[in-house]
């Protein structure tokens, strides 16, 4: 016996406990300083390590990030409420819809959508996120067309994809979503590679890498950081930390690392982490970051500090594994909640008109949602034409896969 | 025309691209400043700079990583593994992401990206430095594998491959980088300057993708090969004295399964050369489409010459090695019948 053990992470509470997020520490909202545009990994520390928050428990704006959203009108807001409300309408009635076997999966992003809504309305055309399958939100800032969204999940012919990806599994080139891997991680250091491609042609434009939490585990990340650290390119590299990965507790992944954004201080790569919940906070960070990235500055990591409310996806059941209802003692509070308090208390929304926007968002996505259904579900098929899988395999049909096509009989 | 060692020639090729396409960038492990372990890109710094060539950490992943994310975007990337036995960490991104972005984006995002990596063994190089995965990407729809054997092939398939809209997987056999070689370690090698195929042209030209060449015709039976393996192939022929037709796929994913048709259907009679480990190797796939499509034209069974299923040896190298006497024997089993 040598008195040597390993050490097993675990979560504070499970399924049987209460929901226990006392070893969270939560800044005072508007403590941090916004940084100049060409902050070194070393002055960023005090960032990593900290959260950056600009609304406080009352909903007001306050320090230096409030101020540096000076400009920021309350029309920009409510459209960042209206965009959150669109996701959780969609949400609802997708999930839905898969509990009525009219789609194969869903994965609801509930809890995270101030971060993709929010980070959307800063990019400009051309840009382009790799995105985890959580950041649906990405598309609902960039205005996708509903009917393409919906028609993905229900795989019929509005499926911009033809039904070749699994539900949620997204590609929209024109609104600045790159294709969807199943694979967790390798699309990381693909966004450093676009990332190399737009500043050698010197075309202006930047891209963002997602990852979560648990694939920062994976090698892609450490490639990633390594390759944006090495080269300099335009990328702002996003993780969203949202405490699970299926059902691994984040302390898994994290080891004895102190915060997610700190590993990128190693790398010489800067870093800030956010409380992701926070909207107002969430377009600071994200107008500074692509601003830096497009004005040749260099990447910089963002660890946006969140929580999955939901189940990993329509096929997870987190009873098993977490306390029940901890989402909703989540500390840093839901972020539609949080930006509605702080339009009303701005005197620039009530507690009526957001009622009513809730139903309109309703009433919208289901109204696009039976058109589309109307093109076939799972449940009422309209089969796409089984020799689309061969189309697009290589540019051009080579000999071999005419052949099998012709073996299935087309 | 010049006279150019495999080497020559690829560098030639990347020199030619990177002059007519701006697109065309080239890095990898060593190929910037220095210019490769075996300078295959000696000196395209220096002409290019070093936006268009350069070196990267020792991290094949983020080499084909940050090779996809550029050729989504429109470039034409064509990086190297600094040997094929390195591409292993690199395997996720070319098979799962690579190969199939064009597919599942429904082509709003392609890939048009070359890997170049030298394969096979015969230069000592033990277990880390000598292998043969060329099977290991036939699998996987969505590429294209390649494997010359000349230096003029190697520049016209680099070309065609480069400028190609998908995925190449180019594998290098580095035993005949600087010369051919007929399996006799013992013997002197021939410098490609001093040899017919060494000739090349400097300007661009194509060797298209997805098309065998008849090395040898003949009519007594047909050998299936590529890379080092169609030289050793030639040299059992000769000892062997028969008039065999020996055929370098060239490009294994798509296959020219068109020649290989005609050729078998004249000699019935078939046998497949490789150097790659034999269990579920790319020989295994050619019997079967050779079985398929001339069933009824074949005189004898379809055999294989394969190294051993085996990691590659480092000392007993030309035990491993298919030599030209395993290729004989096998030749003389299948006249037999």
């Amino acid at each position: 016996m040598t008195g040597v053990k390993l050490s097993f992470p675990h979560p504070p509470a499970r399924p049987d406990q209460v929901p226990d997020f006392s070893d969270i520490v939560i800044p005072a909202a508007g403590e941090l300083p916004v940084p100049p545009l060409d902050l070194t990994a070393e002055q960023s520390r005090a960032m990593a390590v900290g959260l950056i928050r600009v609304l406080d428990d009352d909903g007001n704006a306050v320090g230096p990030w409030a101020d540096y959203l000076g400009d920021l009108s309350a029309d920009d807001l409510r459209r960042g409420l209206r965009d959150m409300l669109r996701m959780r309408a969609i949400d609802r009635r997708m999930m839905n819809a898969q509990r009525q076997g009219k789609t194969s999966f869903y994965l609801l992003c509930s809890g995270e959508e101030a971060i993709g809504c929010g980070f959307q309305r800063q990019l400009e055309k051309g840009d382009m996120n790799f995105p985890t399958y959580r950041q649906q939100t990405l598309l609902i800032g960039a205005d996708y067309p509903l009917e393409m969204l919906i028609g993905q999940l229900y795989s019929n012919d509005l499926d911009p994809l033809k039904g070749r990806q699994l539900p949620i599994m997204h590609s929209a080139r024109d609104y600045g979503y790159f294709s969807i891997s199943g694979n967790l991680g390798t699309q990381y250091v693909q966004a450093v590679g676009w990332a190399m491609a737009c500043a050698l042609r010197g075309n202006g434009q930047i891209a963002a890498g997602w990852i979560g939490d648990g694939a920062t585990a994976s090698n892609d990340f450490h490639s990633a950081l390594l390759s944006a650290s090495t080269y300099q390119p335009p990328v702002v590299l996003n993780v969203v930390n949202n405490q699970w990965a299926i059902s691994t507790y984040t302390g898994v992944a994290r080891g004895k690392g102190e915060t997610y954004a700190a590993r990128a201080l190693g790398y010489g790569v800067p870093a800030l982490r956010v409380d992701g919940n926070d909207y107002l906070a969430v377009i600071a960070v994200s107008r500074w970051a692509i601003e830096r990235a497009r004005k040749g500055f260099g990447p910089a990591l963002i660890e946006w500090f969140t929580y999955r409310v939901a189940a990993h996806s329509s096929s997870d059941d987190p009873s098993a594994y977490r306390a029940k209802d901890e989402g909703a003692s989540w500390p840093l509070g839901d972020p539609v909640v949080r930006l509605k308090d702080h339009l009303v208390a701005r005197g620039e929304w009530s507690e009526e008109r957001h009622v009513q926007a809730e139903a309109e968002m309703l009433a919208e996505v289901t109204a696009v949602q039976k058109q589309v259904e109307a093109h076939g579900t799972f449940v009422d098929p309209q089969p796409i034409s089984p020799a689309e899988i061969f189309r697009g395999v290589y540019a051009e049909l080579p000999e071999h896969l005419r052949r099998q096509r012709q073996e299935m009989g087309h | 025309m010049a006279r150019m060692s495999m080497i020559e020639a690829l560098r030639s090729a990347m020199d030619v691209k990177l002059a007519d396409d701006p697109a065309v960038i080239v890095f990898g492990e060593d190929v910037g400043y220095f210019g490769g372990v075996f300078r295959c890109t000696a000196g395209l710094q220096a002409k290019y700079g070093e936006e268009r060539v350069f070196d990267t950490p020792i991290n094949e992943s983020a080499i084909v990583g940050i090779a996809i994310g550029m050729a989504a975007q429109g470039m034409r990337p064509c990086v190297e593994m600094q040997f094929a036995d390195y591409v292993f960490p690199a395997y996720d991104q070319i098979t799962q992401e690579a190969a199939r972005l064009r597919h599942r984006s429904n082509e709003q995002f392609t890939c048009p990206m070359v890997v170049r990596m030298p394969t096979g063994g015969g230069i000592f190089g033990g277990q880390t430095h000598s292998q043969s995965p060329e099977a290991l990407f036939t699998h996987v729809s969505g590429l294209k594998v390649v494997i010359p054997s000349t230096p003029y092939d190697a520049k016209g398939l680099l070309i065609a491959a480069i400028e190609d809209p998908d995925p190449v997987i180019f594998l290098e056999p580095k035993r005949i980088y600087n010369g051919p070689f007929y399996g006799d370690h013992s013997g002197k090698s021939v410098p490609w300057s001093q040899h017919a195929a060494g000739e090349v042209p400097e300007d661009h030209y194509v060797v298209p993708l997805g098309k065998a060449d008849v090395r040898r015709a003949g009519s007594d039976l047909t050998i299936l090969t590529y890379g080092t393996m169609v030289y050793v192939a030639e040299a059992a022929v000769k000892a062997a004295g028969v008039d065999a037709e020996i055929i370098d796929l060239r490009t294994l994913l798509p296959l020219d399964l068109e020649t290989v048709r005609a050729s078998v259907e004249k000699t019935g009679r078939c046998i497949v050369v490789h150097e790659a480990t034999r269990t579920s190797g790319f020989g295994a796939e050619l019997i079967a489409e050779v079985e398929e499509v001339c069933f009824w034209h074949l005189k004898a069974p379809i055999l294989r010459v394969t190294g051993w299923d085996v990691p590659y040896p480092h000392a007993q190298e030309w035990d491993y090695f298919p030599g030209p006497e395993r290729i004989e024997r096998v030749i003389h089993k299948v006249m037999e019948d």
